[in-house]
Protein backbone atom coordinates (compact mmCIF):
# COMPACT_ATOMS: atom_id res chain seq x y z
CA UNK A 1 0.00 0.00 0.00
CA UNK A 2 2.67 2.33 1.57
CA UNK A 3 5.02 1.42 -1.25
CA UNK A 4 4.74 -1.05 -4.59
CA UNK A 5 7.63 -3.10 -5.40
CA UNK A 6 7.95 -4.43 -8.77
CA UNK A 7 8.85 -8.43 -7.64
CA UNK A 8 6.67 -11.92 -8.78
CA UNK A 9 4.28 -13.21 -6.99
CA UNK A 10 5.76 -15.78 -3.99
CA UNK A 11 4.28 -18.21 -2.26
CA UNK A 12 5.06 -16.62 1.29
CA UNK A 13 4.63 -12.72 2.47
CA UNK A 14 7.99 -11.53 2.63
CA UNK A 15 9.67 -11.53 6.64
CA UNK A 16 9.81 -8.48 8.67
CA UNK A 17 11.36 -7.16 11.50
CA UNK A 18 10.43 -5.68 14.26
CA UNK A 19 11.49 -3.31 16.82
CA UNK A 20 9.58 -1.84 19.56
CA UNK A 21 10.52 1.02 22.07
CA UNK A 22 8.87 0.77 25.53
CA UNK A 23 7.14 3.51 27.59
CA UNK A 24 9.84 4.00 29.42
CA UNK A 25 12.55 3.21 27.04
CA UNK A 26 15.15 5.77 24.95
CA UNK A 27 15.88 3.36 22.20
CA UNK A 28 13.77 0.87 19.85
CA UNK A 29 14.62 -2.93 20.41
CA UNK A 30 14.79 -5.57 18.58
CA UNK A 31 11.56 -7.88 19.46
CA UNK A 32 10.92 -10.59 16.87
CA UNK A 33 10.25 -11.42 13.49
CA UNK A 34 6.76 -11.27 11.38
CA UNK A 35 5.50 -11.96 7.86
CA UNK A 36 3.40 -9.41 5.73
CA UNK A 37 2.37 -8.60 2.58
CA UNK A 38 3.63 -4.74 2.73
CA UNK A 39 5.60 -2.22 5.05
CA UNK A 40 1.66 -0.88 6.36
CA UNK A 41 0.15 -4.31 6.71
CA UNK A 42 3.59 -5.37 9.01
CA UNK A 43 3.37 -2.48 11.04
CA UNK A 44 -0.34 -3.31 11.91
CA UNK A 45 0.98 -7.43 12.46
CA UNK A 46 3.69 -5.71 14.75
CA UNK A 47 0.99 -4.20 16.29
CA UNK A 48 -1.02 -7.43 17.24
CA UNK A 49 1.74 -9.86 17.73
CA UNK A 50 4.12 -7.90 20.16
CA UNK A 51 2.21 -4.66 21.44
CA UNK A 52 -0.70 -6.40 23.33
CA UNK A 53 0.56 -6.83 26.86
CA UNK A 54 0.81 -3.14 26.69
CA UNK A 55 4.71 -2.78 25.85
CA UNK A 56 5.09 -0.47 23.18
CA UNK A 57 4.46 3.15 22.25
CA UNK A 58 6.48 3.36 19.05
CA UNK A 59 7.18 0.82 16.47
CA UNK A 60 9.45 0.21 13.36
CA UNK A 61 9.26 -2.33 11.11
CA UNK A 62 11.88 -3.24 8.51
CA UNK A 63 12.03 -5.77 5.46
CA UNK A 64 14.18 -9.05 6.98
CA UNK A 65 15.86 -8.70 3.33
CA UNK A 66 16.97 -4.72 3.55
CA UNK A 67 18.90 -5.24 6.66
CA UNK A 68 22.96 -5.45 6.42
CA UNK A 69 24.51 -7.55 8.47
CA UNK A 70 28.14 -8.99 8.88
CA UNK A 71 29.06 -12.45 8.67
CA UNK A 72 30.24 -14.76 11.20
CA UNK A 73 32.95 -15.32 9.06
CA UNK A 74 34.08 -12.04 9.63
CA UNK A 75 33.54 -12.18 13.32
CA UNK A 76 37.37 -12.36 13.96
CA UNK A 77 38.81 -9.57 11.63
CA UNK A 78 35.95 -7.13 12.71
CA UNK A 79 35.66 -7.48 17.14
CA UNK A 80 38.20 -9.80 17.95
CA UNK A 81 41.43 -6.78 17.79
CA UNK A 82 39.29 -4.88 20.50
CA UNK A 83 39.35 -7.45 22.82
CA UNK A 84 42.89 -6.77 24.33
CA UNK A 85 42.17 -3.08 24.51
CA UNK A 86 40.80 -2.31 27.97
CA UNK A 87 42.15 0.94 27.78
CA UNK A 88 39.35 2.15 25.83
CA UNK A 89 37.04 2.19 28.53
CA UNK A 90 36.86 5.23 30.12
CA UNK A 91 37.58 3.58 33.63
CA UNK A 92 41.03 5.10 34.59
CA UNK A 93 39.98 8.23 35.64
CA UNK A 94 38.67 9.56 38.59
CA UNK A 95 35.43 11.39 38.78
CA UNK A 96 34.84 14.29 40.95
CA UNK A 97 31.81 13.65 43.17
CA UNK A 98 30.18 16.84 42.12
CA UNK A 99 29.81 15.36 39.04
CA UNK A 100 25.74 14.25 38.16
CA UNK A 101 24.84 11.86 36.31
CA UNK A 102 27.89 9.81 35.61
CA UNK B 1 28.80 -1.36 36.48
CA UNK B 2 26.41 -1.67 39.60
CA UNK B 3 28.72 -0.99 42.42
CA UNK B 4 29.79 1.64 40.66
CA UNK B 5 26.05 2.82 40.18
CA UNK B 6 25.28 2.99 43.24
CA UNK B 7 27.99 4.13 45.51
CA UNK B 8 27.49 7.43 43.37
CA UNK B 9 26.03 10.22 45.50
CA UNK B 10 23.79 11.11 42.28
CA UNK B 11 21.64 7.99 42.67
CA UNK B 12 20.00 9.12 45.34
CA UNK B 13 18.88 12.46 43.83
CA UNK B 14 17.09 10.57 41.47
CA UNK B 15 18.83 10.61 38.15
CA UNK B 16 17.13 10.64 34.26
CA UNK B 17 18.00 6.74 34.08
CA UNK B 18 15.91 5.97 36.97
CA UNK B 19 12.55 5.60 34.47
CA UNK B 20 14.29 2.47 32.16
CA UNK B 21 14.01 0.29 35.46
CA UNK B 22 10.79 -1.24 35.99
CA UNK B 23 10.07 -0.50 39.03
CA UNK B 24 6.43 -1.65 41.23
CA UNK B 25 5.07 -5.10 40.18
CA UNK B 26 5.74 -5.26 36.61
CA UNK B 27 9.39 -5.74 36.46
CA UNK B 28 9.23 -9.18 34.73
CA UNK B 29 7.80 -8.14 31.40
CA UNK B 30 10.31 -6.82 28.68
CA UNK B 31 9.44 -3.01 28.82
CA UNK B 32 6.57 -2.60 31.73
CA UNK B 33 2.86 -2.83 32.00
CA UNK B 34 0.59 -0.36 33.95
CA UNK B 35 -2.52 -1.31 32.62
CA UNK B 36 -5.38 1.06 33.78
CA UNK B 37 -8.31 0.13 35.01
CA UNK B 38 -11.00 1.57 32.86
CA UNK B 39 -13.69 2.30 35.64
CA UNK B 40 -11.47 3.11 38.56
CA UNK B 41 -13.06 6.07 40.20
CA UNK B 42 -16.30 5.73 38.05
CA UNK B 43 -19.65 6.87 39.48
CA UNK B 44 -21.51 3.50 39.24
CA UNK B 45 -24.97 5.26 41.02
CA UNK B 46 -28.07 5.09 38.50
CA UNK B 47 -28.53 9.11 37.19
CA UNK B 48 -31.53 10.65 38.12
CA UNK B 49 -33.81 10.39 35.45
CA UNK B 50 -32.59 6.92 34.13
CA UNK B 51 -35.02 3.93 34.59
CA UNK B 52 -32.73 1.78 35.82
CA UNK B 53 -34.86 -1.26 33.67
CA UNK B 54 -34.01 0.92 30.88
CA UNK B 55 -30.50 1.41 31.77
CA UNK B 56 -29.78 -2.37 32.02
CA UNK B 57 -31.74 -3.27 28.93
CA UNK B 58 -29.09 -0.57 27.17
CA UNK B 59 -26.44 -2.29 28.49
CA UNK B 60 -27.71 -5.94 27.78
CA UNK B 61 -28.14 -4.95 23.90
CA UNK B 62 -24.81 -3.22 23.83
CA UNK B 63 -22.95 -5.93 25.68
CA UNK B 64 -24.47 -8.92 23.75
CA UNK B 65 -23.31 -7.61 20.72
CA UNK B 66 -20.00 -7.26 21.94
CA UNK B 67 -20.29 -10.98 23.34
CA UNK B 68 -21.57 -12.53 20.37
CA UNK B 69 -19.31 -10.90 18.02
CA UNK B 70 -16.13 -12.01 20.60
CA UNK B 71 -17.34 -15.46 19.97
CA UNK B 72 -17.57 -15.31 16.11
CA UNK B 73 -14.00 -13.88 15.98
CA UNK B 74 -12.41 -16.68 18.77
CA UNK B 75 -13.93 -19.23 16.35
CA UNK B 76 -10.92 -18.38 14.01
CA UNK B 77 -8.43 -19.32 17.19
CA UNK B 78 -5.33 -21.47 15.66
CA UNK B 79 -7.51 -21.68 11.81
CA UNK B 80 -7.02 -18.09 10.61
CA UNK B 81 -4.88 -18.15 7.39
CA UNK B 82 -1.75 -17.43 9.16
CA UNK B 83 -0.30 -16.86 12.87
CA UNK B 84 -0.48 -12.57 12.42
CA UNK B 85 -4.11 -12.72 11.31
CA UNK B 86 -5.12 -15.42 13.88
CA UNK B 87 -3.60 -12.72 17.09
CA UNK B 88 -4.70 -9.88 15.12
CA UNK B 89 -8.81 -11.79 15.37
CA UNK B 90 -8.09 -13.10 18.96
CA UNK B 91 -7.11 -9.49 20.27
CA UNK B 92 -10.09 -8.07 18.85
CA UNK B 93 -12.56 -10.85 20.06
CA UNK B 94 -10.52 -9.50 23.37
CA UNK B 95 -11.52 -6.16 23.16
CA UNK B 96 -15.32 -6.62 22.32
CA UNK B 97 -15.09 -9.52 25.36
CA UNK B 98 -13.57 -6.50 27.86
CA UNK B 99 -16.32 -4.66 26.62
CA UNK B 100 -19.03 -6.75 27.16
CA UNK B 101 -18.19 -7.98 30.76
CA UNK B 102 -18.43 -4.09 31.63
CA UNK B 103 -21.55 -3.69 30.08
CA UNK B 104 -23.14 -6.51 31.52
CA UNK B 105 -22.04 -6.04 34.98
CA UNK B 106 -23.40 -2.50 34.52
CA UNK B 107 -26.71 -4.54 33.54
CA UNK B 108 -26.73 -6.40 36.63
CA UNK B 109 -26.03 -3.90 38.65
CA UNK B 110 -28.09 -1.32 37.46
CA UNK B 111 -31.22 -4.30 37.71
CA UNK B 112 -30.20 -7.27 39.38
CA UNK B 113 -33.77 -8.96 38.25
CA UNK B 114 -32.05 -9.24 35.11
CA UNK B 115 -29.36 -12.16 36.50
CA UNK B 116 -30.38 -15.81 35.83
CA UNK B 117 -31.21 -17.36 39.39
CA UNK B 118 -28.48 -19.80 40.72
CA UNK B 119 -27.85 -22.57 42.99
CA UNK B 120 -27.23 -20.70 46.57
CA UNK B 121 -24.00 -19.90 47.23
CA UNK B 122 -22.26 -20.14 43.74
CA UNK B 123 -19.36 -17.98 43.04
CA UNK B 124 -20.36 -17.23 39.50
CA UNK B 125 -20.44 -13.23 39.17
CA UNK B 126 -23.13 -11.53 37.81
CA UNK B 127 -21.58 -11.15 34.08
CA UNK B 128 -20.95 -14.39 33.97
CA UNK B 129 -24.25 -15.31 35.14
CA UNK B 130 -25.65 -13.13 32.09
CA UNK B 131 -23.56 -14.16 29.47
CA UNK B 132 -23.68 -18.42 30.29
CA UNK B 133 -26.90 -18.80 31.83
CA UNK B 134 -29.31 -16.80 29.89
CA UNK B 135 -31.74 -18.28 27.45
CA UNK B 136 -31.90 -17.37 23.82
CA UNK B 137 -34.65 -15.18 24.21
CA UNK B 138 -33.21 -13.04 26.57
CA UNK B 139 -30.18 -12.13 24.40
CA UNK B 140 -30.66 -8.41 23.24
CA UNK B 141 -28.17 -8.64 20.29
CA UNK B 142 -28.62 -7.66 16.87
CA UNK B 143 -28.54 -10.96 14.37
CA UNK B 144 -25.88 -9.55 12.04
CA UNK B 145 -23.45 -10.59 14.82
CA UNK B 146 -24.41 -14.31 15.51
CA UNK B 147 -24.66 -15.09 12.14
CA UNK B 148 -22.08 -17.90 11.01
CA UNK B 149 -19.00 -17.04 10.84
CA UNK B 150 -18.06 -17.97 7.38
CA UNK B 151 -14.65 -17.72 5.54
CA UNK B 152 -12.30 -14.89 6.10
CA UNK B 153 -14.08 -12.92 4.05
CA UNK B 154 -17.26 -13.24 5.72
CA UNK B 155 -15.49 -12.31 8.64
CA UNK B 156 -13.74 -9.27 7.92
CA UNK B 157 -17.01 -7.79 5.95
CA UNK B 158 -19.12 -8.54 9.04
CA UNK B 159 -16.84 -7.24 11.44
CA UNK B 160 -16.36 -3.78 9.20
CA UNK B 161 -19.76 -3.57 9.13
CA UNK B 162 -20.49 -3.81 12.75
CA UNK B 163 -17.70 -2.20 13.64
CA UNK B 164 -18.50 1.24 11.82
CA UNK B 165 -21.78 0.86 13.58
CA UNK B 166 -20.92 0.57 16.95
CA UNK B 167 -17.75 3.43 16.91
CA UNK B 168 -20.55 5.72 15.85
CA UNK B 169 -22.43 4.40 19.19
CA UNK B 170 -19.63 4.50 20.79
CA UNK B 171 -18.51 8.37 19.88
CA UNK B 172 -21.79 9.60 21.26
CA UNK B 173 -22.14 6.80 24.24
CA UNK B 174 -18.79 8.53 25.60
CA UNK B 175 -21.01 11.91 26.20
CA UNK B 176 -23.62 9.15 28.26
CA UNK B 177 -24.86 11.14 31.86
CA UNK B 178 -24.49 7.57 33.05
CA UNK B 179 -20.68 7.20 34.17
CA UNK B 180 -20.30 3.67 33.49
CA UNK B 181 -21.56 3.48 30.20
CA UNK B 182 -19.32 6.91 29.43
CA UNK B 183 -16.29 5.51 30.52
CA UNK B 184 -16.97 1.89 28.61
CA UNK B 185 -17.40 3.63 25.19
CA UNK B 186 -14.66 6.06 25.85
CA UNK B 187 -12.09 3.14 26.14
CA UNK B 188 -13.94 0.95 23.57
CA UNK B 189 -13.79 4.26 20.69
CA UNK B 190 -9.95 3.41 20.68
CA UNK B 191 -10.76 -0.37 20.35
CA UNK B 192 -13.38 -0.21 18.05
CA UNK B 193 -11.47 2.51 15.79
CA UNK B 194 -8.21 -0.32 15.39
CA UNK B 195 -10.94 -2.83 14.48
CA UNK B 196 -12.55 -0.65 11.54
CA UNK B 197 -9.66 -0.22 10.15
CA UNK B 198 -7.87 -3.83 10.21
CA UNK B 199 -11.30 -4.44 9.04
CA UNK B 200 -11.64 -1.86 6.52
CA UNK B 201 -8.16 -2.40 5.17
CA UNK B 202 -8.58 -6.44 4.78
CA UNK B 203 -12.02 -5.32 2.39
CA UNK B 204 -10.55 -3.42 0.50
CA UNK B 205 -7.25 -5.77 0.23
CA UNK B 206 -9.59 -8.79 -0.64
CA UNK B 207 -12.09 -6.80 -2.89
CA UNK B 208 -9.18 -5.54 -5.00
CA UNK B 209 -7.41 -8.78 -5.07
CA UNK B 210 -7.70 -12.03 -7.28
CA UNK B 211 -10.84 -13.10 -8.61
CA UNK B 212 -11.19 -15.62 -5.96
CA UNK B 213 -11.19 -12.91 -3.39
CA UNK B 214 -13.57 -10.81 -4.79
CA UNK B 215 -15.84 -13.06 -5.40
CA UNK B 216 -15.88 -14.60 -1.98
CA UNK B 217 -16.12 -11.05 -0.92
CA UNK B 218 -18.70 -9.50 -2.94
CA UNK B 219 -20.94 -13.05 -1.88
CA UNK B 220 -19.98 -12.46 1.70
CA UNK B 221 -21.23 -8.79 1.21
CA UNK B 222 -25.14 -9.99 0.18
CA UNK B 223 -25.65 -12.75 2.29
CA UNK B 224 -24.88 -9.50 5.60
CA UNK B 225 -26.72 -7.23 4.07
CA UNK B 226 -29.64 -8.23 4.74
CA UNK B 227 -29.47 -7.69 8.37
CA UNK B 228 -27.48 -4.30 8.31
CA UNK B 229 -31.24 -2.27 8.24
CA UNK B 230 -32.14 -3.91 11.57
CA UNK B 231 -28.87 -2.29 13.36
CA UNK B 232 -30.39 1.27 12.49
CA UNK B 233 -33.91 0.37 14.11
CA UNK B 234 -35.14 1.47 17.28
CA UNK B 235 -36.15 -0.60 20.35
CA UNK B 236 -38.26 1.34 22.97
CA UNK B 237 -35.94 1.46 25.39
CA UNK B 238 -33.04 2.95 23.16
CA UNK B 239 -35.36 6.47 22.41
CA UNK B 240 -36.26 6.56 26.32
CA UNK B 241 -32.58 5.95 26.72
CA UNK B 242 -31.69 8.66 24.76
CA UNK B 243 -33.90 11.57 25.63
CA UNK B 244 -32.64 10.59 28.98
CA UNK B 245 -29.24 11.80 27.65
CA UNK B 246 -27.76 8.42 28.66
CA UNK B 247 -27.83 6.42 25.28
CA UNK B 248 -28.29 6.65 21.65
CA UNK B 249 -30.66 6.11 19.08
CA UNK B 250 -29.46 4.06 16.91
CA UNK B 251 -31.50 5.43 14.30
CA UNK B 252 -29.72 8.79 14.42
CA UNK B 253 -26.64 7.32 13.25
CA UNK B 254 -27.48 5.83 10.13
CA UNK B 255 -26.25 8.85 8.03
CA UNK B 256 -22.82 8.83 9.38
CA UNK B 257 -22.01 5.01 9.09
CA UNK B 258 -23.35 5.06 5.97
CA UNK B 259 -20.91 7.48 4.63
CA UNK B 260 -18.48 5.81 6.47
CA UNK B 261 -18.92 2.43 4.18
CA UNK B 262 -20.21 3.86 1.11
CA UNK B 263 -16.48 5.29 1.19
CA UNK B 264 -14.49 2.37 2.06
CA UNK B 265 -17.01 0.46 -0.15
CA UNK B 266 -16.09 2.90 -3.17
CA UNK B 267 -12.16 1.96 -2.41
CA UNK B 268 -12.71 -1.72 -2.73
CA UNK B 269 -14.71 -0.71 -5.82
CA UNK B 270 -18.26 -3.22 -4.17
CA UNK B 271 -21.79 -1.63 -4.75
CA UNK B 272 -24.05 -1.65 -2.23
CA UNK B 273 -26.17 -5.00 -2.36
CA UNK B 274 -29.53 -4.33 -3.51
CA UNK B 275 -31.62 -6.88 -1.52
CA UNK B 276 -34.30 -6.53 0.88
CA UNK B 277 -33.78 -6.30 4.43
CA UNK B 278 -34.35 -9.76 6.91
CA UNK B 279 -37.80 -9.49 8.41
CA UNK B 280 -38.43 -9.64 11.72
CA UNK B 281 -41.66 -12.22 12.88
CA UNK B 282 -44.28 -9.28 14.79
CA UNK B 283 -41.73 -6.63 14.18
CA UNK B 284 -39.38 -8.43 16.37
CA UNK B 285 -35.85 -8.65 15.84
CA UNK B 286 -32.82 -9.55 17.72
CA UNK B 287 -32.94 -6.67 20.40
CA UNK B 288 -36.56 -8.38 21.52
CA UNK B 289 -35.08 -11.63 21.72
CA UNK B 290 -35.88 -13.02 18.33
CA UNK B 291 -32.94 -14.83 16.90
CA UNK B 292 -31.65 -16.91 13.98
CA UNK B 293 -31.43 -20.41 14.18
CA UNK B 294 -27.54 -20.20 13.83
CA UNK B 295 -27.89 -18.86 17.22
CA UNK B 296 -29.25 -21.32 19.51
CA UNK B 297 -25.90 -23.12 18.00
CA UNK B 298 -23.63 -20.54 19.21
CA UNK B 299 -25.35 -20.60 23.20
CA UNK B 300 -24.82 -24.17 23.01
CA UNK B 301 -21.20 -24.17 22.44
CA UNK B 302 -20.73 -20.97 24.11
CA UNK B 303 -22.57 -21.83 27.48
CA UNK B 304 -22.08 -25.49 27.97
CA UNK B 305 -19.01 -25.95 29.63
CA UNK B 306 -20.33 -22.92 32.46
CA UNK B 307 -24.04 -24.41 32.81
CA UNK B 308 -22.37 -28.08 33.67
CA UNK B 309 -20.80 -26.52 36.47
CA UNK B 310 -22.83 -23.76 38.14
CA UNK B 311 -21.09 -23.85 41.28
CA UNK B 312 -17.50 -23.53 39.35
CA UNK B 313 -14.71 -21.17 40.15
CA UNK B 314 -13.21 -20.11 36.92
Amino acid sequence: MSEVRAEPPQAQWPLYEVFVRGKRGLNHVHVGSLHAADDQMALRHARDVYTRRNEGVSIWVVRSADITASSPDEKDPLFAPSGDKVYRHPTFYDIPADVPHM
Amino acid sequence: MNQTHDANPAHEAGSVYDGLLAGEADGHWAFGTSFEDPLAGVDTTVPEGVDPGDLAGYCLMLGDDALVLSHRLTEWCSNAPDLEEDVALANIALDLLGQARLLLARAAAADPAVVPALPDGSPVPPEDALAFFRDEPHFRNVRLVEAPTGDFAATVTRLFLCACWRLALLERLATSRDQVLAAVAAKGVTEVTYHRDYAARWLVTLAQGTEESRRRTSTALASLWPAVDELFGSHGVEPRMAAAGAGVDPATVRADVDAVVDQVLAAAGLERPQVPAMSGVRDRTGRDGLHTEAFGHLLAEMQAVARAHPMGMW
